[in-house]
Parts: C-alpha cells; sequence; structure tokens
C-alpha cells in the first residue's frame, strides 16, 4: 500500500461504456450527524466504486466470475477491517466509517462487498480478537493488505441455521489436531489463503482454528450455478483428517459466542450495506421515471410511480436512520446483538423490496444488464438468507422482547 | 524539494448555480476542490515528492468552512496544509495572500491549477508569478524536475511546446499532468494528525470589482419543421435563429 493514499486497482474486463451517474441520497441531512472523516471515507469509496466496480461488474456478474483483482484494489483504498486497530492491519476508523464503507462498496455490488465483509469481519476481526499474539502478526497484515485471503467456515450441509449442531470436529493428536468435516457456503473459499473454521472439539465445545491453504487434506471445491451473488465466489471446505498445528488454534475462545460475535461485526455491516444497493435502485429509478416517457409524458408524473418512489425513499430514510443510530451505538459499544440482528433484517428486506419495486419502474429495460436494478435484486437474496435469515433475525427479535425461545 | 500547491474550493459539478446580484447563493450546493488543483497540481507534486523527496504543503485562502477539503488534501498525501482566514474576494487578493505566505517559504515550486472550475479566472498562477517575482509557465500538462531545472510541456494550437526554467517556478496544471488518486482509510485517518495551520491574513486590496453576473438563456425546446417545409426551416434560421 502506497502510505502517501493512492489506492488504483487494474482491471481487466470488458468495461462498460455507461458512465455511473449514481448520487446519493440523504432526504433527512443525516450527513450532519456523520464526521468528516465518515463522509470523506464514504465518498473515496464511493469513488473507487465508480472507477473500479461500474464499469466491470456486470460483465463479471453476467459470466458468474469473481473480479478477483478488486482484492488488491480493496486492500489498497482499506475496505478490510477499516474499525480494527491500525497496528493489526486496519484502518483505526470509527464504526460509522466500518459502516459507510459497506453502504458504498454495496452499492456497487452486493458480492464485492461481501469480498470486504469476509476478510475484515469474520476473518481478520476473530484473529484480532480471539488470535494469539503469534497468530496476530503472522496473518493480519498480510490480511490487511490483500496479500492473504480469507474465508469463515460455519455453515456446513446438514446445519446452517443451526450451527451449533456442526458435526466438523477437531480430535488431539500431540502438537496438532486432526480435523475432519465440511463447511458449505463459504464465501471466497476457492481463492482462500486461509480458512477461520469453527469445529467442535472431544468435549464437543465449538472451537476456531485457521486452516491454511494446501495442508494435506484440505480442499475447498467451487459451488456453481448461483442466480445470486455471482461476482463472488463460493465454495465448500473439505477437511479430510487434515492435521492442523495447535499454534493454529484460537487459544481461549469456547462455543458459538466466537462465531456469533464475528457474525455480529458483519451483520452490522450489512445492515449499513443494504442502503447501498437500495439506493443504487431508487436512484436508477428515480432517473428512468424522469426520462422514460409514455402516454406523451415522463412516467415519474403518474401517481402508481411516484408512490413507488417515495414510498421507496421513505424506507431508504427509516433504514439509515436505524443504521446511523446503529452505528452511534456501536461506537460506544453498546450495540447489541439482538439490536444489530433487527437492523440487519429490516435494511436488507427493505432494500430487496426497493429493489423488485425499481426494477418494475424500469419496465422491460429492468431485467437487462444495462440497469443495476436486477442484479441487485438477485443479490439480495442471498443478502436475505445468509449472516443470519430473515426469520432467523425475527425469532432473535421475538426472543428478545418475550424472553421466550422459539427457535426449538 | 519544497512544494507548494494552491488549493481553491469550487461548487461540485452538478450543483445549482444561482446569484443574487454579485452574491453566489451557496444554499444546497456541495462544495469540493477544484479539480485541477487536486487531480493534477497536487497529485503531481506528491509524484515529484515520492521520486526526489521534500515536502508538500497546501494552501487555501478561505474561512474554517474549507477545512474539509485542506484535510482531503492532506488524506490524498500532502504533507501539511495552511489556510489563510480570509475572504478571497477575487484572484488578486488571494494571489496577495498567497505571496504574503510564499515570499518567506522557500519553495522551489509552486503549483497552482490552471483555473477554477466556477469562475474560470486562470489568474492566481500569473499574479503570484508577478508578486513573487518569479517565472510563471501556465497550463502545464507535463512537469519534470532536474535539478534546478524544470521542464514543462504545454499544449498550444496544433501542437505541444516544450519549455526549459530555472526554478523556483510557479506553474498552473493542466489536464494530463498526473492522474487522480483517491484517498485511502489511512491517508484519512493520518490527514487527522497533519498539521493544518490557520494565518490571519495581512491587507489585500484590488483594482477591479465584479459588477454583477448574469446567467446564461435557458435551453429552449426544439422546434420540429415538416421536412416538405423548407421555406420555413430557411425564414426560422435566417429570422430567429439568426445564422443565415
Ligand atoms: C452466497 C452465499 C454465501 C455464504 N457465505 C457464507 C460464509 O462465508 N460462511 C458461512 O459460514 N456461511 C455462509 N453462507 C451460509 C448462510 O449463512 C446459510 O445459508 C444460512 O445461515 C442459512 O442456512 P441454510 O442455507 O442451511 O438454510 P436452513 O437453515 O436450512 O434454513 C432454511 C429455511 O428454514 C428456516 N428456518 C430454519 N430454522 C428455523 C427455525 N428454527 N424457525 C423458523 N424457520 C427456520 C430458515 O429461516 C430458512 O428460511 C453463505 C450462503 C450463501 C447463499
Amino acid at each position: 500500500m502506497n502510505e502517501n493514499g493512492k489506492a488504483n486497482g487494474v482491471a481487466s474486463a470488458k468495461k462498460s461504456v455507461k458512465t455511473d451517474q449514481f448520487q446519493g441520497h440523504d432526504y433527512y441531512n443525516i450527513d450532519e450527524l456523520l464526521s468528516d472523516e465518515n463522509k470523506m471515507a464514504r465518498d473515496a469509496v464511493r469513488q473507487w466504486v465508480k472507477q473500479e466496480v461500474s464499469p466491470i461488474i456486470e460483465d463479471y456478474s453476467n459470466r458468474a466470475e469473481c473480479p478477483h483483482h478488486l482484492f488488491k484494489g480493496l486492500a489498497e483504498i482499506g475496505a478490510f477491517g477499516p474499525s480494527l486497530p491500525v497496528e493489526y492491519g486496519g484502518g483505526g476508523m470509527d464504526e460509522i466509517a466500518y459502516g459507510v464503507i459497506m453502504q458504498e462498496l454495496e452499492r456497487g455490488d452486493s458480492g464485492v462487498r461481501s469480498m470486504a465483509s469476509v476478510q475484515g469481519s469474520l476473518v481478520m476481526y476473530p484473529i484480532y480478537r480471539f488470535g494469539s499474539e503469534a497468530q496476530k502478526k503472522k496473518y493480519l497484515p498480510k490480511l490487511g493488505s490483500g496479500e492473504f485471503i480469507g474465508c469463515f467456515g460455519l455453515t456446513e450441509p446438514d446445519h446452517g441455521s443451526n450451527p451449533s449442531g456442526m458435526i466438523t470436529n477437531i480430535k488431539d493428536d500431540g502438537d496438532a489436531y486432526i480435523l475432519n468435516g465440511a463447511k458449505m457456503w463459504i464465501t471466497n473459499s476457492p481463492v482462500a489463503d486461509i480458512a477461520v473454521v469453527w469445529a467442535k472439539d472431544e468435549e464437543g465445545k465449538i472451537r476456531g482454528l485457521i486452516v491454511e491453504k494446501g495442508m494435506k487434506g484440505f480442499s475447498a471445491p467451487e459451488i456453481h450455478g448461483k442466480w445470486s451473488l455471482r461476482a463472488s465466489i463460493t465454495g465448500e471446505l473439505v477437511f479430510e483428517d487434515v492435521r492442523v498445528p495447535k499454534e493454529n488454534v484460537f487459544p481461549e475462545v469456547r462455543g458459538l459466542k466466537g462465531p456469533l460475535s464475528c457474525l455480529s461485526k458483519a451483520r452490522y455491516g450489512i445492515a449499513w450495506g443494504a442502503i447501498g444497493a437500495a439506493m443504487d435502485c431508487y436512484d436508477s429509478a428515480l432517473r428512468y421515471s424522469l426520462e422514460r416517457e409514455q402516454f406523451g409524458r415522463p412516467i415519474g408524473g403518474f401517481q402508481l410511480t411516484q408512490k413507488k418512489l417515495a414510498e421507496m425513499i421513505t424506507e431508504i430514510t427509516k433504514a439509515q436512520l436505524l443504521a446511523w443510530r446503529l452505528g452511534t451505538l456501536a461506537n460506544e459499544g453498546k450495540a447489541s446483538p439482538a439490536q444489530i440482528s433487527m437492523a440487519k433484517r429490516n435494511n436488507v428486506q427493505m432494500a430487496l423490496e426497493i429493489a423488485r419495486e425499481a426494477r418494475q419502474i424500469h419496465g422491460g429495460m429492468g431485467i437487462t444488464n444495462e440497469y443495476p436494478v436486477m442484479r441487485h435484486m438477485m443479490n439480495l437474496e442471498t443478502v436475505l438468507t445468509y449472516e443470519g435469515t430473515h426469520d432467523i433475525h425475527l425469532l432473535i427479535t421475538g426472543m428478545d422482547v418475550t424472553g421466550l425461545n422459539a427457535f426449538k | 524539494m519544497k512544494i507548494l500547491v494552491c488549493v481553491s474550493k469550487t461548487p461540485e459539478t452538478t450543483a445549482k448555480i444561482s446569484f443574487s446580484g454579485t452574491d453566489f447563493d451557496t444554499a444546497g450546493v456541495q462544495f469540493i476542490m477544484n479539480p485541477y488543483d487536486e487531480w493534477y497540481a497536487l497529485v503531481r507534486a506528491l509524484e515529484l515528492k515520492e521520486a526526489h523527496g521534500g515536502t508538500v504543503t497546501i494552501i487555501n485562502v478561505g474561512p474554517a468552512a474549507n477545512d474539509p477539503i485542506i484535510r482531503k488534501g492532506l488524506a490524498i498525501g500532502a504533507d501539511d496544509a495552511v489556510r489563510i482566514n480570509a475572504d478571497p474576494e477575487s484572484a488578486l487578493t488571494a494571489a496577495k495572500h498567497i505571496a504574503e505566505y510564499a515570499k518567506t517559504g522557500g519553495f522551489d515550486l509552486i503549483l497552482t491549477g490552471k483555473e477554477t472550475i466556477d469562475y474560470n479566472g486562470s489568474e492566481v498562477g500569473g499574479m503570484l508569478a508577478e508578486l513573487l517575482d518569479l517565472p510563471y509557465v501556465s497550463y502545464a500538462n507535463s512537469l519534470e524536475v532536474a535539478g534546478t531545472t524544470a521542464t514543462v510541456s504545454r499544449d498550444i494550437e496544433g501542437g505541444t511546446e516544450t519549455v526549459e526554467v530555472a526554478t523556483p517556478v510557479v506553474i498552473s496544471a493542466a489536464k494530463g499532468m498526473a492522474e487522480q488518486r483517491i484517498p485511502n482509510m489511512r491517508g484519512i485517518m493520518m490527514a487527522k494528525r497533519k498539521p493544518l495551520n490557520v494565518i490571519e491574513p495581512g491587507a489585500a486590496t484590488d483594482h477591479a470589482k465584479v459588477v454583477s453576473y448574469e446567467m446564461p438563456e435557458g435551453k429552449t425546446a426544439v422546434k420540429m419543421i415538416d421536412p416538405e417545409n423548407m421555406d420555413e426551416l430557411v425564414r426560422l434560421l435566417h429570422e430567429e435563429a439568426k445564422v443565415i
């Protein structure tokens, strides 16, 4: 990374000739609640997305290929773990800065945001939070600079919403553990240099460990055929008697709170990210509604179109306020996992509904990759499901307000 | 090499522009760093520093509301910044304030943008050079420095002119001199800790004053003329458009 703030990526794809005309939407002057540094971070990432992501994303998404070169660019701009301390490869920024960065990345594409969320919140964060000093020194600078790509293995083929039922396990074998099992739906896994894997020890306690690419018995096949998050690579993690040195295991943390605390970080980022996708759909729909004429006037002049647009900006504004308040709580270390669940659930659903309405406003054009809307809509189906499904987050809120567990 | 880069604030390019008398109505207008200052002058200054060592200082004449723009310059990589706490009433007063600061600074290079994208004056650089009794090269699209010689090329009608000039020198930067840099998160955080020195202005007066501003006439709708009706087309081109 250039210490003077240079962040130029490379791109080698069929570039779109359309310029990205996106403008942010801030109906309630929420900008006034952001620090200068938050705004500068937001504007920088917005510009980076316009320059590096928008021209190529439709092509990569269409071909279901991961724009791998963006890892380096994301690292240079500082999108990996922006709220982690500088000495551990992070950016030393506050949680709202992290939020607006995720918002801008997801404005470009949920897959690109996922590349950054996983690296920062699900790989760097657990190593920072639970890793030994040696693990932090060994991995964090390389992850922060994009030299290493990481992935996070919690979900299993038969254990998604119920990760505590996992069967991936480790057995003590002197100076190492023997790891067996399989993980499914793992973002970045086929291209990852390391995987943070959650597995049960012989006492049935969930432990976290760092598995390196190239360890014998470890493979990460790609999952094909996704209609969603097509520009993000997803795969499995397969462990067949993998010998993982004991120094690669997180020393202290036991139980589900390990992975769940990482998920809280990532879900927080998604609550902001979804606003980005929603704003992009709204922005495109608003512009289209003023340009497209039917029956002799712009379709934005018809009441039914206005209803859609008015409801979209209302919902976006509510989501922005929710995210901002959550960010303020997070800065004070007071955002509870249940509060994060509420924001993730609300904002992703909001974005998905806006994508669907915006798609209608674009008429037939809305189903093509001339406009970003259908891509966002398809992406958001994943975002609705991963990091805790829409319904699971509802159950978390339900349990929080009633004190009664409805999961089982 | 000590480099001073003059940066100004301009309305963002999509801003709605309106005047009451000679006062620009700033309500709802977003401001940015003048692109010629940011993309070309500042970035080239940083590249020269990276190649030859030295320091890059940015200077702005303006109120405290300009600080976020100055911080952006620091985030992109300038070492320190100076803000002369004065309203930049005109190009000449701005140039006088900058000259007052620059004359004791020992700068080898003073860079400005070729113009600001709002008032398009292209004046500050030339005035500054005159006030400091330094050579001036305008509209530079490339700049190399070897020892105390700066080699500058500039677009001229139908070709390129290359100029050699001894430093210290004032140069105004045009497109092509460098490529825009996006500040990264690290730069943004470092910018918070870099010095931004606020200096109270000396006296500066101008000889000229702006009397009024007028907005160009809005675009009118396209008039469609029946292809059969050539006479009408000719009449309109003659009488209304007055082009034939
Ligand atoms: C593209 C993509 C990337 C992903 N990346 C990662 C990653 O990097 N790392 C990782 O570990 N995982 C990742 N995931 C996995 C994701 O987190 C899971 O898909 C998710 O947790 C849901 O698990 P599942 O798919 O097994 O669905 P299931 O848990 O089988 O759920 C199916 C349905 O049943 C509902 N349901 C389940 N239990 C209950 C209940 N008690 N009450 C009511 N309804 C219930 C769910 O809400 C859902 O609607 C990714 C998924 C996708 C699609």
